[in-house]
């Protein structure tokens, strides 16, 4: 039992290990964008920023309200 | 002579022109179709069950709105040769690409589990206890996939989407007055006024209508197919013949509810089935069927879409055209995602109203960061040379992303602030 339990922390230790350098190495792939991004384009993902910021703000005050036990 | 010459000429240029169709023919049709998932369903039979035929006009009206965007897709694919989450990645860096990525596997997770909820609720109508349904199809979907090509997979699929037209016959079977279909449904109006539940089923068909996994899964299955540029003039015609199958679809669901169901309230298609069996049982038994496609369609797309966006991503190999030892991290993830969301349906007690109601506010979140991805991309003259967004195309799709943002984030809202539109 201990040998299996051995094995298995083992098998989690490096697959969490892989999973790490894979992630580690996505981030590194793509640092830097391919594409060179126009005035309009900055400005939309700038404007999706906020709307994203804003909506998960929402989001998440209707949920502190229906955890607190609000309508 | 000479008529005979040229009649049989342009039989002959017919006749290859559709073969050539049915060879490169797939993603558009079937993305569309399987738009008509099982959420699309119940949403149709909702809206007709409440105003009758008065909204098949903003129907038919969703149909172009769905093209312009998922044109879109094909002419990415094609040139960049990349899935969508791939490109997001690329062109915008990793907190761009995680997000979309991992917000498109929760938000494709959840609706899976909304297909399952729609099938098992559609078979029960023949006795067939839900644990079977759930073991039956994903077995079903094991088969489909696992036969080790792209080209199969796609015309099985393709066989599927033929089912979806069963509503057809079941509008016909209900003897629709086709006066009052044209006069109150092709008429642009507002039953009873503009107000918020009004409001709020326009919304809603307009979130059936363009999800985000369509985006990713077409533009990964023109990848997945290897079209090429000179493909793309099919492509769009594909998308074309796609929009209005699905157009026609629920238009004929809207004919059948709105003929038996008129002036109910209807919360799931299931109900609807239910009280139609009561009174027609073959045109109960048709929807039913239609149900259970309808979930079958949009479980097989969407785990698919996932898997591929993963596969890109992560550089595993991601092709229906790889056997499962040759990709066996896509399959796994692919297998996963069903049998997770077929599990949860199983869970007694399981809260699969609200995970239904919550797969619209994952939505929102992700849609129109797909959409503007979409726009900014096809804008680079860098990526798409010549096949970059004209004048006009910038127009239309400009103010198309901007309306379904609006209203799908409206939309979204109010699943969670239910009296926002009074």
């Amino acid at each position: 039992m201990a040998a299996l339990e051995n094995f298995v922390g083992i098998w989690i230790g490096k697959f969490v290990r892989d999973f790490t350098g894979k992630i580690h190495s996505i981030n590194q792939r793509y640092a830097t964008p391919k594409i060179k991004l126009s005035g309009g384009a900055k400005l939309a993902l700038l404007l999706l920023e906020i709307y994203l910021i804003v909506l998960v703000g929402l989001l998440g005050y209707r949920f502190w309200t229906i955890v607190r036990g609000g309508a | 002579m000479d008529l005979f010459s040229r009649l049989y000429f342009n039989y002959s240029k017919l006749i290859k022109t559709i073969k050539i169709y049915l060879l490169l023919a797939g993603p558009g049709l079937i993305v569309m179709i399987a738009d008509n998932d099982a959420g699309g369903i119940t949403t149709y039979a909702a809206t007709g069950a409440k105003y009758g035929y008065s909204l098949i006009w903003f129907l038919v009206l969703l149909g172009p709105v769905a093209y312009f965007v998922q044109e879109m897709t094909v002419r990415l694919g094609a040139i960049t040769k990349h899935g969508h989450a791939e490109a997001i990645f690329s062109a915008f860096g990793p907190f761009w690409g995680w997000f979309s990525l991992l917000d498109l596997t929760l938000v494709n997770w959840l609706t899976i589990i909304t297909e399952f909820i729609g099938m098992t609720a559609a078979l029960s109508i023949f006795g067939i206890p839900p644990v079977i349904t759930v073991l039956v199809v994903i077995l079903v979907m094991f088969g489909i996939v696992l036969s080790g090509r792209y080209w199969t997979w796609e015309k099985i699929t393709m066989a599927f989407c033929l089912v979806n037209l069963i509503y057809i016959p079941a509008a016909f079977l209900v003897h629709p007055s086709v006066g009052d279909v044209l006069r109150f449904g092709l008429v642009p109006n507002f039953p009873g006024g503009f107000n918020g539940t009004l409001f709020f089923f326009m919304m809603a068909n307009i979130g059936t209508t363009i999800a985000p996994w369509m985006i990713f899964f077409q533009q990964s299955a023109v990848v997945d197919k290897q079209m090429k540029e000179k493909d793309i003039p099919w492509g769009k015609f594909d998308t074309i013949v796609g929009a209005l199958f699905t157009i026609i679809v629920a238009v004929f669901v809207i004919i059948v509810t709105g003929t038996l169901l008129y002036g109910m309230n209807i919360e799931s298609a299931a109900q609807a089935i239910h009280v139609i069996m009561g009174t027609h049982q073959y045109v109960g038994t048709l929807v039913a069927i239609g149900l259970f496609d309808a979930g079958f369609l949009g479980a097989i797309c969407i785990a698919l879409t996932s898997s591929w966006a993963f596969g890109e991503v992560f550089g595993w190999a991601h092709s229906l055209n790889y056997k499962v030892k040759e990709a066996f991290w896509f399959y796994i993830f692919f297998f996963l995602g069903l049998i997770t969301a077929g599990a949860v349906v199983l869970i007694p007690g399981a809260p699969l109203v609200l995970i239904t109601l919550f797969v619209q506010v994952v939505a929102v979140t992700l849609l129109p960061a797909a959409l503007v991805f979409l726009i900014i991309l096809l804008n680079n003259e860098e990526i798409m040379g010549k096949y970059k967004n004209t004048l006009f195309e910038n127009i239309a799709n400009i103010m198309i992303v901007v309306f379904i943002i609006v209203l799908s984030t409206l939309y979204g809202l109010s699943t969670v602030f239910p009296n926002l539109f009074g």
